[in-house]
């Protein structure tokens, strides 16, 4: 284990599935790193992931794994760079013979591929006795249960590093864990450490989301202006084996590390910042310290922690409806009393034909499809107005149907509606519960 | 004047909760944030988008308050029928309460 390392460089490839590739590959060529990092599991991907999987047992990891390996294989083999991945999704083994395939494909062929198991507990889930976090009601209880599946920590991603894997792939695992692994593994904390692991939780948390700490979802003209957002770089952190860390990017690329996007990134989404529950520690973010050194290179520290939980989250997948869906759009005098007359229409055509949504929704894009609360005065007439009416129904069909009542508002309904869309789609929705720990049973397989 | 001119402010979600973080530009205004941005004065802006309870958590040494707001996303990412499924634009929408004139409220308090 490499203890003596002075730095080691982490780099963030991608902070959602469909994350933009060239600012991976700039990271994987020019950002001296010693891991690329790709998080790509948002709370839903997976269960749509095994819904594939289903389908075809070969797929079911990431739809665009194949082409970020393509594109950042050759510069992380030249350079040297590990990479660790989600993109497993629900299907790490499939995704690792097809990190294979290309890495053969581009004269490759000896990496070393390695995937973790056992976060996919679907069995035990159903079986259990345990409650749904949201609802209280027992899991076992949950109609339509499609995929369950545990955050797992960095302790088997620390496995595979040991063993030597070029590419390291998971399906669940938490986000800072996959982040928290490399640091582990090359400045050999120990696993109860915990403000180490606290800090290194913080160092994972502010890349976990990509582009989100250099500048992107930041920018509001006038008040936050960030440059070349079209080119946005992606994130690297420079940690010491004290778990100090500079957040920096590739010099020339878009964006910027400040003091002002590094504080919103460490605090987004974490609900009580005391105490940060993940399968590592339980992280405390309310002592760190954020200062910028030098112009794009910002120093985070203090990151501390207590005791791990005794319980892994897990993510539940469940059948839950139908969702159907249309929209029209006026313009011109009087476009809100149209679009206010069609929504009138569709609501009186669902009675009229007996099509009852459990729930149903009927916006004006541009004047309260976001916020609700809003009061229109007439004097502040839209110029245009886009009626937007989704619905829960119980079938396909219901769905299809409510999307149909909004497109014959062309022909039928007030003047002037143009543009409709119309979609149904089942919805597979997400609720959580707790196992204890020692249920879940983690695997490291190599390949090569 | 409105939050907007002297904080900013980023939106997260998890499942039908969601996390909204304000940041005074200038932490000589944190301490009127803090006054103003009481969880009440955050769900009554936001009125009936946020069905549960507003918990706000105080961070100075970041200039920043932390609101989870339960309930506040009809239902979550996963199955809600709103357009901004995630609650993205929340943040913004926060920015948009007006604050109090405080020079008028102390003038006011003046008075015998």
């Amino acid at each position: 284990m490499g203890a003596a390392r002075k730095k080691i460089r982490l780099g963030a490839g991608a902070g959602y599935s469909g994350d933009r590739i060239e600012p991976a590959v700039e990271l994987a060529e020019k950002g001296d790193l010693d891991y690329l990092i790709f998080e790509c599991l948002a709370e839903r991907t997976i269960a749509l992931a095994q819904q594939c999987r289903l389908n075809d047992p070969a797929k079911g990891y990431d739809p665009l794994l194949e082409d970020r390996m393509v594109a950042v294989l050759p510069g992380c083999r030249r350079n040297g760079v590990r990479i660790i991945t989600n993109m497993g999704a629900a299907n790490p083994a499939a995704a690792a013979a097809k990190v294979r395939a290309v890495a053969a494909r581009i004269g490759w062929p000896d990496i070393k591929v390695g995937y973790i198991t056992g976060d996919e507990v679907l069995k035990l889930a159903a079986t259990s006795r345990g409650r749904v976090l949201e609802t209280e009601t027992p899991v076992a209880r949950l109609a339509g249960l499609v995929s369950a599946h545990a955050y797992l920590g960095a302790e088997p991603l620390v496995v595979a590093l040991a063993g030597g894997a070029d590419v390291v792939i998971t399906g669940r695992t938490a986000d800072p864990s996959l982040f928290l692994a490399p640091l582990i593994h090359e400045f050999g904390w120990a696993l109860d450490d915990w403000n180490r692991l606290g800090q290194g939780t913080v160092v994972g948390h502010l890349l976990e989301c990509a582009g989100q700490v250099t500048g992107g979802y930041f920018a509001d003209p006038g008040h936050k202006d960030v440059p070349g957002l079209a080119r946005l770089g992606f994130p690297i952190a420079e940690v010491s084996a004290n778990g100090r860390a500079v957040i920096t990017k590739v010099p020339g690329s878009g964006g910027a590390v400040t003091v002002r996007n590094c504080r919103e990134q460490l605090l987004y989404e974490i609900h009580n910042p005391a105490c940060y529950l993940t399968p590592d520690v339980t992280a405390d973010f309310t002592r760190v310290r954020i200062t910028e050194v030098a112009p794009d290179r910002v120093a985070v520290t203090g990151g501390t922690g207590r005791r791990r939980p005794d319980t892994l989250k897990v993510s539940l997948g469940y059948r839950d409806g139908f969702i159907g869906e249309g929209q029209i759009s006026y313009a011109g005098p009087g476009a809100l009393a149209r679009a206010r007359l069609a929504t009138e229409i569709v609501r009186e055509r669902l009675k009229l034909t007996g099509l009852q949504p459990a729930e149903l929704r009927c916006d004006l894009v541009g004047v309260n499809a976001i916020f609700p609360a809003v009061h229109v005065r007439r004097k502040h007439e839209p110029a245009e107005v886009r009626v937007r009416i989704a619905g829960r129904t119980p079938t396909l069909a219901d769905a299809v149907r409510l999307g149909n009542e909004v497109e014959t508002l062309y022909t039928n309904g007030p003047a002037g509606g143009g543009g409709v869309t119309k979609s149904a789609r089942e919805v597979i929705a997400i609720a959580s519960t707790l196992i204890p720990r020692d249920a879940v049973r983690t695997g490291f397989v190599s390949t090569s | 004047m409105k939050l907007h001119e002297i904080a900013h402010a980023r939106a997260g979600d998890k499942g039908n909760t969601s996390d909204l973080t304000v940041f005074a530009y200038d932490p000589a205004h944190f301490a009127r944030l803090e006054r103003e941005l009481t969880p009440q004065r955050v769900k009554s802006h936001l009125g009936r988008m946020v069905e549960g309870e507003v918990v706000r958590y105080v961070l100075p040494g970041l200039s920043a308050l932390k609101f989870v707001l339960t309930g506040a996303l009809g239902g979550g990412v996963t199955r809600t029928l709103a357009l901004d499924a995630h609650g993205k634009c929340l943040s913004s929408v926060l920015l948009g309460l007006e604050l109090r004139d405080e020079g008028k409220k102390t003038r006011r308090s003046r008075r015998p």
